[in-house]
């Protein structure tokens, strides 16, 4: 009976250990606070920009560990948290709105590493701390929004096509055509036909009446592109926020997932990310009487709003320009100190701006925010979403003269309204409202706490079962403890190299299966000692006993393994963190318990004559 | 050390009435008085708040009572610095604002301002759905697992190995009832991996009956069965120790937040333990498994048997 590795097992086992501890070795290392500079334009930072941040950074005094200019992107490191905030808030005001500062944990793994592509692992918001927002997106009023843009556009269709109709109206998800003479039928199908491929046509028994309808598929690609317009608002609204690695996934059909390391002014993040705020610009109605339209006489070509102060102005029905053509925006003050919002137009926007101001010179023009409110209320058990659009005109001002591409707007009630707005402009519209359905802040100190916590835990346990291992299994218990400390080191490894995130369950499921993994060995050794028994030589019973142990170690092992797969596809979040390090852990155990510790096991007591084995 | 030889199968009786009289109990507990479900499940608001000196919590339930927040429940958490507000999902504000009104409230009447530790809100959409997530993976772990050992055994082991878990996860779940103790995300998984654990214990005790049905032609089912639960007692217990040791340490080291899952694992270990030993193999038996059930699967487990 043999108890040899062949050269190249040995090598194998020798190599993946040292594959294991490099890439497990950037854990090791910590992070550095520091700030992130990054242009938010298409453009990179240029060197002369860089020398001016860091030279407004040496004139601040505040100690800089190191300052990186790299692709484009500026990051100065610093020694601790109050350093790093400071240098933020002064970089904040210095440079404008076409740069983005964000707080940033840089680690600080030696380039030698870096160069193999060993990263530390990717610690969960639990650990780090920060904000982790789930959205849902309101999938009716996406497609609310599109039949109401049809029923303009087949308006449109028919007094372009010179067709007449008595009424379009929107019933039951149709809209219903009521012709003025039947004769026309067949020209408004054809004209109907034409233009609006996605919608279903339909002829009713009414003669007068045509019926059109969202297509399923139709109403299938509105629903996607919803989610996947709203996915990239949302990520521009979190890149002007200035955040670090921001996490932002579609789960499930209509709910959007954001994670925001490092942030703890939640209330802001809040209000980003949640508002569909707006604006629209109009011309006053100076034609006809208010006071009449209050009293429920609104001319046909008019809007009744309200101001700030709730007083009612009539407002022309058409748009001028709505907030989706506006480019760019930054908040700023105007010659009297107001807060302003100055606002730059694409092409579309800025040819109706300079069409209409060109023939209304000295008539007033009206600025209207508008914004979505969505509460979600408990009326009798049954939960009610409640949707708001909230429009107030913020800002009337005589037209001076043409203008087109930039303007500026007031109205605004503080520099920090000012600011929010500037942001929503340009990051761009939500396609649909969404709704904040689940919230998990984390704040920076119990982050830190979690991590003391769990690593002492591990500490401690590793600790306590190495001692019982030893104590108890004497020469063979301190090898299975080598396969243990192997197997952390492989598990670290392998989640460092996936860059899968560690949470605090993640953490008791690296120490439960410290607790577990010793388990094919004790499978083994207990084989061992029973064949012992049996009066069968050692050398023997070393080999006898990891064959037999070897097929119960798969069986009972997959089971759990099972268990722990299916707790991956269902888990969300921190679970997911658990259910991965056990199923990493699970197998990395087989491979050092069974063939790791037969190894050392083997050059110990192979090859030669052996009375006794200290088990 | 010598071999146990401890008549389990023989006395299987009395483990039989003991496990009903736990199981019953707990059944009676969980449909009485239930889980205590943490807003995971529920949905609403839990706000950590941490304080330099010890919190007055009278005060904190003062403040909250008269600024309209009267369902909320204070409590301390961990230490006497740290407290714990939960609200049920609220009717009249948007429930993603209510952290941020609890805050100022408390803020207002406090001389020192409390630091967030976590605010956690889940909707009741959510909590729904992550209630049946988890629902989900109770279910399709079990399926997937009587799956396998109905492959890699026989159906009668693999509804045996079912009961076993069931009987730890019922009674772990009723030992949470009857405590108190809050069930949330965390504790579900916790559940999970304690079915994995559990089933684990029972496989290698399986694999050890089938195998002496192989080899011992001439014994009787019970005969082999005590045999095999025997042999394999010394590996249970050392497994379990040193997974209880690791649980040791996280109970008492790991915080607040991963106690309850460190109390299911305990428990979950410890009856797991029990279940594998007095539990598995008598519920197998009395569905009647004999060496013929293991005839076929014989010459499969010794193909494999024979891999290095």
């Amino acid at each position: 009976m043999q108890n040899h590795y062949p050269l190249w097992k040995n090598l194998l086992v020798l190599i993946i250990f040292g594959i294991g501890i490099i890439y497990s070795l950037p854990n090791l290392y910590g992070d550095d606070p520091s700030v992130q500079v990054s242009s938010t334009q298409m453009t990179n930072i240029t060197q002369d920009q860089s020398n001016q941040i860091a030279s407004d950074i040496k004139a601040s005094g505040v100690p800089v560990k190191a300052f990186e200019f790299k692709d484009g992107r500026i990051l100065a490191r610093f020694s601790n948290t109050d350093d790093q905030l400071k240098v933020a808030d002064l970089l904040r005001d210095k440079i404008g709105s076409n740069y983005t500062v964000a707080l940033n944990l840089a680690p600080t793994t030696p380039t030698w590493l870096r160069a193999l592509g060993a990263q530390a692992m990717y610690l969960g918001l639990d650990l780090r701390g920060g904000v982790h927002f789930l959205l849902e997106v309101d999938m009716d009023a996406a497609v609310k929004q599109a039949e109401d843009r049809n029923i303009d556009d087949i308006r449109l269709a028919l007094r372009n096509a010179k067709l007449r109709y008595q009424t379009v109206a929107k019933d039951n998800g149709f809209f219903k055509v009521t012709l003025k003479s039947i004769e026309d039928k067949a020209d408004v199908l054809t004209a109907l036909d034409k233009d609006f491929h996605n919608l279903e046509i339909t002829e009713p028994e009414a003669q007068d009446q045509i019926w059109l309808k969202l297509s399923e598929k139709e109403t299938r690609e509105i629903k996607k592109f919803a989610v996947a317009q709203n996915m990239t608002t949302l990520r521009n609204r979190v890149n002007e926020l200035g955040v670090a690695e921001p996490v932002i996934q579609q789960q499930g059909e209509n709910r959007i997932m954001v994670q925001l390391p490092g942030v703890q002014d939640t209330t802001r993040a809040k209000e980003i990310l949640g508002t569909t705020a707006t604006l629209e610009y109009r011309l006053v109605d100076v034609e006809h009487d208010v006071q009449q339209a209050v009293s429920g006489h609104v001319p046909v070509g008019s809007r009744l709003y309200n101001d700030r102060s709730g007083n009612p102005i009539l407002l022309d029905r058409r748009v001028i320009v709505t907030g989706d053509q506006i480019v760019d925006a930054s908040s700023g003050q105007d010659q009297d100190g107001r807060p302003s919002v100055n606002i730059s137009l694409n092409g579309v926007g800025a040819a109706k701006m300079a069409k209409t101001t060109q023939v209304s010179v000295g008539k007033p023009m009206a600025v209207v925010f508008i914004e979505y409110k969505v509460e979600t209320k408990v009326v009798d058990g049954q939960k009610i979403r409640h949707k708001e659009k909230v429009e107030k005109v913020i800002n009337v001002a005589t037209i001076q003269g043409v203008f087109s591409k930039r303007f500026q707007t007031t109205g605004l009630d503080s520099p920090q309204e000012a600011r929010n707005l500037s942001l929503l402009l340009r990051a761009g519209a939500l396609a649909a409202p969404v709704d904040i359905v689940e919230e998990r802040t984390v704040g920076p100190s119990l982050g830190q706490d979690n991590i003391d916590k769990g690593m002492l835990s591990f500490v401690v346990g590793f600790a306590l079962v190495v001692l019982f291992m030893a104590v108890y299994y004497r020469l063979f218990g301190v090898i299975a403890n080598f396969a243990l400390a192997f197997n952390v080191v492989i598990v670290v490894a392998i989640l460092s190299m996936l860059q899968a995130t560690l949470t605090l369950p993640g953490i008791a499921g690296i120490i439960l299966t410290v607790g577990m993994s010793v388990d094919a060995n004790v499978l083994i050794f207990e084989r061992i000692k029973e064949e012992l028994k049996h009066g069968i030589t050692p050398q023997a019973a070393i080999f006898i006993g990891y064959d037999k142990a070897f097929a119960t170690i798969l069986d009972s092992h997959f089971t759990n393994l099972v268990v722990a797969v299916v707790l991956f596809a269902f888990g969300t979040g921190s679970v997911k963190g658990f259910a991965v390090t056990l199923i990493i852990g699970i197998l990395s155990s087989m491979f050092t318990a069974i063939t790791g510790t037969r190894m050392v096991i083997n050059w110990i007591y192979g090859n030669r004559r052996v009375e006794k084995l200290s088990l | 050390m010598k071999t146990t030889n401890i008549n389990f199968i023989g006395n299987r009786n009395k483990a039989i009435i003991f496990s009903s009289v736990l199981m019953l109990i707990s059944i009676v507990s969980l449909a009485t008085r239930g889980l205590q479900m943490g807003i995971d499940f529920t949905g609403g608001t839990l706000i950590e708040v941490g304080y330099q000196k010890a919190a007055d919590l009278t005060a904190l339930r003062n403040t909250l009572n008269t600024q309209g927040f009267d369902d909320a429940t204070v409590q301390n958490f961990g230490t006497t610095k740290d407290v714990l507000i939960r609200l049920k999902p609220h009717s009249d504000i948007s429930n993603a604002d209510l952290s941020t009104k609890v805050l100022e409230a408390i803020n207002k009447t406090t001389a020192e301002p409390a630091s967030v530790r976590r605010v956690e809100f889940v909707g009741p959409q959510v909590g729904d759905d992550l209630a049946e997530d988890g629902f989900l993976a109770l279910l399709y772990s079990t399926i997937c697992i009587l799956i396998y050992i109905a492959w890699r055994f026989e159906w009668k082991f693999s509804t045996g190995a079912i009961i076993a878990t069931i009987h730890d996860v019922v009674v772990t779940l009723g030992l949470f009832s009857i405590l108190g103790l809050e069930f949330d995300l965390t504790v579900l998984a916790a559940v999970l991996a304690l079915i994995g654990y559990s089933l684990n214990d029972t496989i290698v005790v399986y694999d050890r009956i089938r195998e002496n049905f192989r080899l011992l032609r001439n014994k009787s089912t019970e005969e082999i069965m005590n045999i095999s639960v025997n042999v394999t007692l010394s590996r249970t217990i050392m497994t379990s120790l040193t997974v209880i040791l690791v649980l040791i340490s996280l109970f008492f080291l790991g915080g607040e937040i991963i106690h309850n899952f460190s109390i299911v694992l305990l428990f979950g270990v410890f009856f797991g333990t029990y279940s594998s030993i007095f539990i598995a193999s008598p519920a197998a038996l009395l569905l009647g498994v004999s060496a013929e059930d293991l005839m076929i699967p014989v010459k499969e487990g010794a193909d494999i048997d024979r891999r290095p």
